[in-house]
Order: C-alpha cells, then sequence, then structure tokens
C-alpha cells in the first residue's frame, strides 16, 4: 500500500504511484461500466458512504424542523382549506374514474385483450437530492429490504421521475429521466406517434431527437409511457412539449419537452411494482432458490 | 507524537468538511455556483505539505466522492490524482506567485478535473449538455485567496510545517 504520509517506508516516487493509480481507476471503471461486478462492493460503499451524506444532510434538515415549528395556523389554516378544496376535486374526478375504469375493462373484455391491472405502490422519502453536480439522481430512503430492484419505475404525483439504478439494504439511487444518460420510450397521447425522451442534464428539460418534420408532433402534446422494453409500465406521463424547433437546414425536428413529474419539489416519491411486467426482482429470488 | 496526531487531525478534518460541504442539499439554482471543494482542499494541501499528500490522498478522496455520488467508480480518482500529480510538480513555482496569479493557477487545475471527469463521462454518453457545468471551476478560481488564508491559519494551529 502506499504510504500517505510519507513516514516509515521508503515510497515509490510520485510518477510511479500516478501511473499506478491511474492503472487501477481505468481498471475500477472498466468493471464498474462493462461487468457491473461491483455492484454488491458499491452498495457496502454507500453504507460507509451514509455518514457523510447524514451529516451533510443535517443543516436542511434542522432548517426544515424550525420552518415547520414556526408555521402559524393562519398557514396551517390556509394549507388545510387548500387541501380540502384539493381533495374535493379530485374526489369528483374519482367518481368518473371509477365508472371509466370499468367502462374501460368492459371494452378491454370485448376486444378480447387483457383488463389493466393496478400496480402495487410504495410510498418513499427522498434522502438526498443532490449528487454528482449535474447528474440527476436521488437517494430514496427504501432498499433491497423492501423488495426494490434495478430497473424499478419511480413516480410522483405528476408522472414518470425515473428508475431505480442501484440498490443497498436500507436505500436505493434513483436515476431521473432528465440525466443524461436517460432514455425512456413514450406515445404522442394525441397522435400515438411513438418516440424516445432522452435527458440532457438539465433540470426541467428534456429532448426528443430523431423525428423529422412530418412527424404528427405538436406544441402542447402530452407524451406519455408505452411500456416498450418492459422497464415502465404503460400510460403514465412523461413530458409535455414545450417548443419544436423546424430547422430546414438540420434533418431532425428540434423539440424541447418539458417533465412532467415535479422533480425538484416535494420529498416524497411513489416506488411501483408495475402489474403484468416481468419482475425482475421476484424472478431473481426465485431463481436464486 | 501528539504533534503529529494533530497534524493528523487536521487534514482528515478538512477532507472530511470538503466531503460534506461537496454533498450537502442546495437549492437547484445555486448547484452551478458550487466549488470543488475536495479539489480546493486537496490542491492546499499539494501546495503547502506536498511530502505528506499528494496522489494517493487525492486517488483516495476522488474515489471517495465517486461513492458519494454514485458516478462511474475511479472517474473522480483518477481526476483527483492527476490533479495532485500537476500541482505536486508545481508547487514552488505556484507558491512563489502572487496570490490573483495562484487563483488563476488553481482555476486552471480545476478545469484540468472537470475536463478529464468530462472525457469519462462523454466516453460513456453521459455528459451534461449544460454550459453552466463549468461554473464550479471559476467560483473556485475566485473563492481561493479567501480559502488560501483560513487554511493557512490552520495548518499553522495544526503545527504543521
Amino acid at each position: 500500500m502506499i504510504n500517505i504520509f510519507g513516514q516509515s517506508i521508503r515510497a515509490p516516487s510520485i510518477l510511479t504511484r500516478l501511473v499506478l493509480l491511474t492503472i487501477l481507476s481505468v481498471a475500477l471503471m472498466i468493471f464498474d461500466h462493462r461487468g457491473h461486478h461491483l455492484e454488491k462492493i458499491r452498495a457496502g460503499l454507500m453504507v460507509v458512504a451514509y455518514p457523510i451524506q447524514f451529516i451533510a444532510s443535517l443543516p436542511s434538515r434542522v432548517g426544515g424542523g424550525i420552518a415547520d415549528f414556526f408555521t402559524t395556523r393562519g398557514t396551517l389554516r390556509e394549507d388545510n382549506e387548500k387541501l380540502l378544496t384539493e381533495r374535493q376535486m379530485l374526489l369528483s374526478k374519482l367518481q368518473q374514474f371509477d365508472a371509466l375504469d370499468a367502462e374501460n375493462n368492459r371494452l378491454r373484455n370485448l376486444l378480447g385483450s387483457a383488463a389493466r391491472v393496478t400496480d402495487k405502490a410504495l410510498a418513499a422519502d427522498l434522502a438526498e437530492v443532490s449528487a454528482e453536480p449535474f447528474t440527476r439522481k436521488v437517494v430514496v430512503t427504501k432498499g433491497s429490504q423492501d423488495g426494490v430492484y434495478p430497473g424499478q419505475p419511480v413516480i410522483d404525483a405528476h408522472g414518470i421521475m425515473g428508475q431505480v439504478t442501484q440498490v443497498a439494504a436500507r436505500v436505493c439511487r434513483v436515476t431521473l429521466i432528465t440525466d443524461s444518460g436517460h432514455a425512456i420510450p413514450v406515445l404522442d397521447n394525441r397522435s400515438g406517434l411513438r418516440a424516445l425522451v432522452f435527458g440532457t442534464g438539465d433540470p426541467d428539460a428534456l429532448k426528443v431527437p430523431y423525428l423529422t418534420a412530418s412527424t404528427d408532433i405538436k406544441e402542447g402534446d402530452l407524451l406519455v409511457s408505452s411500456g416498450m422494453g418492459g422497464t415502465f409500465p404503460a400510460g403514465y406521463p412523461v413530458a409535455q412539449v414545450v417548443k419544436i424547433v423546424n430547422d430546414p437546414n438540420e434533418s431532425f425536428l428540434d423539440i424541447t419537452v418539458k417533465p412532467a413529474a415535479q422533480l425538484n419539489h416535494g420529498k416524497q416519491v411513489l416506488l411501483i411494482w408495475p402489474a403484468g411486467a416481468p419482475k425482475t426482482g421476484a424472478a431473481k429470488a426465485g431463481g436464486a432458490k | 507524537m501528539t504533534n503529529n496526531t494533530r497534524a493528523l487531525l487536521t487534514f482528515v478534518g478538512t477532507f472530511a468538511a470538503a466531503l460534506i460541504l461537496a454533498s450537502m442539499p442546495f437549492p437547484q439554482w445555486a448547484e452551478p455556483f458550487r466549488p470543488d471543494w475536495v479539489g480546493l482542499i486537496l490542491i492546499y494541501w499539494c501546495l503547502a505539505v506536498p511530502e505528506r499528500v499528494s496522489v494517493g490522498t487525492g486517488w483516495l478522496l476522488g474515489f471517495i466522492q465517486d461513492v458519494l455520488y454514485g458516478s462511474l467508480l475511479g472517474s473522480n480518482a483518477l481526476a483527483k490524482s492527476l490533479v495532485a500529480f500537476i500541482t505536486v510538480r508545481m508547487h514552488l513555482q505556484i507558491r512563489m506567485f502572487p496570490r490573483w496569479q495562484q487563483a488563476v493557477s488553481v482555476f486552471g487545475l480545476l478545469v484540468a478535473n472537470q475536463l478529464l471527469v468530462l472525457w469519462i463521462r462523454g466516453a460513456i454518453g453521459q455528459a451534461p449538455e449544460t454550459f453552466s457545468y463549468w461554473t464550479p471551476s471559476v467560483v473556485g478560481g475566485l473563492l481561493w485567496p479567501w480559502l488560501f488564508v483560513i487554511l493557512r491559519d490552520l495548518r499553522r494551529r495544526g503545527g504543521i510545517a
């Protein structure tokens, strides 16, 4: 091992050390990226890193606590009223929804296709929002103990947020749809056009590349998940088209969309187990037996 | 002996503080203005005591950052050990610079660090596409003169020659 504080042992020259460490880093990167051999080690290391994350999140927790403590009765009453009206509105919508759901299932029966089953969901808290700058990932306080598996979809009240990419025992890391390494298959809710939505690293803009000027997509269209690829269940809102630029010099449209989920707000997310989709976690657990 | 423990405590304390500051939740708008605390403090110690803090420490810090951030394991580690290497190689020159010129060279080192991370992320197709990616280096360079004074004071209290 290299002696960091250069005492007792004579350390090799600094250039030698740099070369050795470079080789080690490159090897680690290759293993991490190609083979996914390091998942277990990473899960262990995440536990070791937990104290640092915990201390780092203390000020915001204390701040939140103090803000809660000094919330006046007036604001609470206001909030309460707002929530009550919202609940009324949602309930009235839900009445229709029950009827529509039944009707939808009847029609699906007529068509001979499987009825849609509701997905199982589990609420979880955000533990840490800002991971590496300019990657969009969050840490959520549910892990493999709760049955969370890599690739699991995560939503909030407004739409799809992202998918689970790393799982430790009690926490998991979620890659948001705005992360520059993320893509999700979608359908245009109006025209039924299939597309892919890519993250850019920008917190409130996504892009839809590879669509030509003749495709049927308009500003204001809602893009919902198409369920293709099997990771995300179909029919959840993903994004809304904000701007379409048709530059005649470019072969594809420049389309900017805004995520439907409120990725920068709120402290709670929902982890869902899509009904009917292949259950990776359960399949793995079964295979291990 | 006690002197040595105090020195060790100073190192570990400053590095732990840097890691905590680097992973503290900020509001979204302030995110691009967060300097690379770990890089700044690593550069300081590499300038002050290159015989004690160099590429090994840089690598370890970068590795912890990778674990904290969930980024590709080894990417920040490689970048930080390279920054430590350049700093140690040039420490005699950078030490002689006036404060503003030092800040410029620290900016250069931070940019080199970010550039390497950007290349690695580009190679695996996860490069960010916003120009605000570079603001942390600018903020880091601007902060350097003040940080230098604070850390020099800490170094003297810690009894590190």
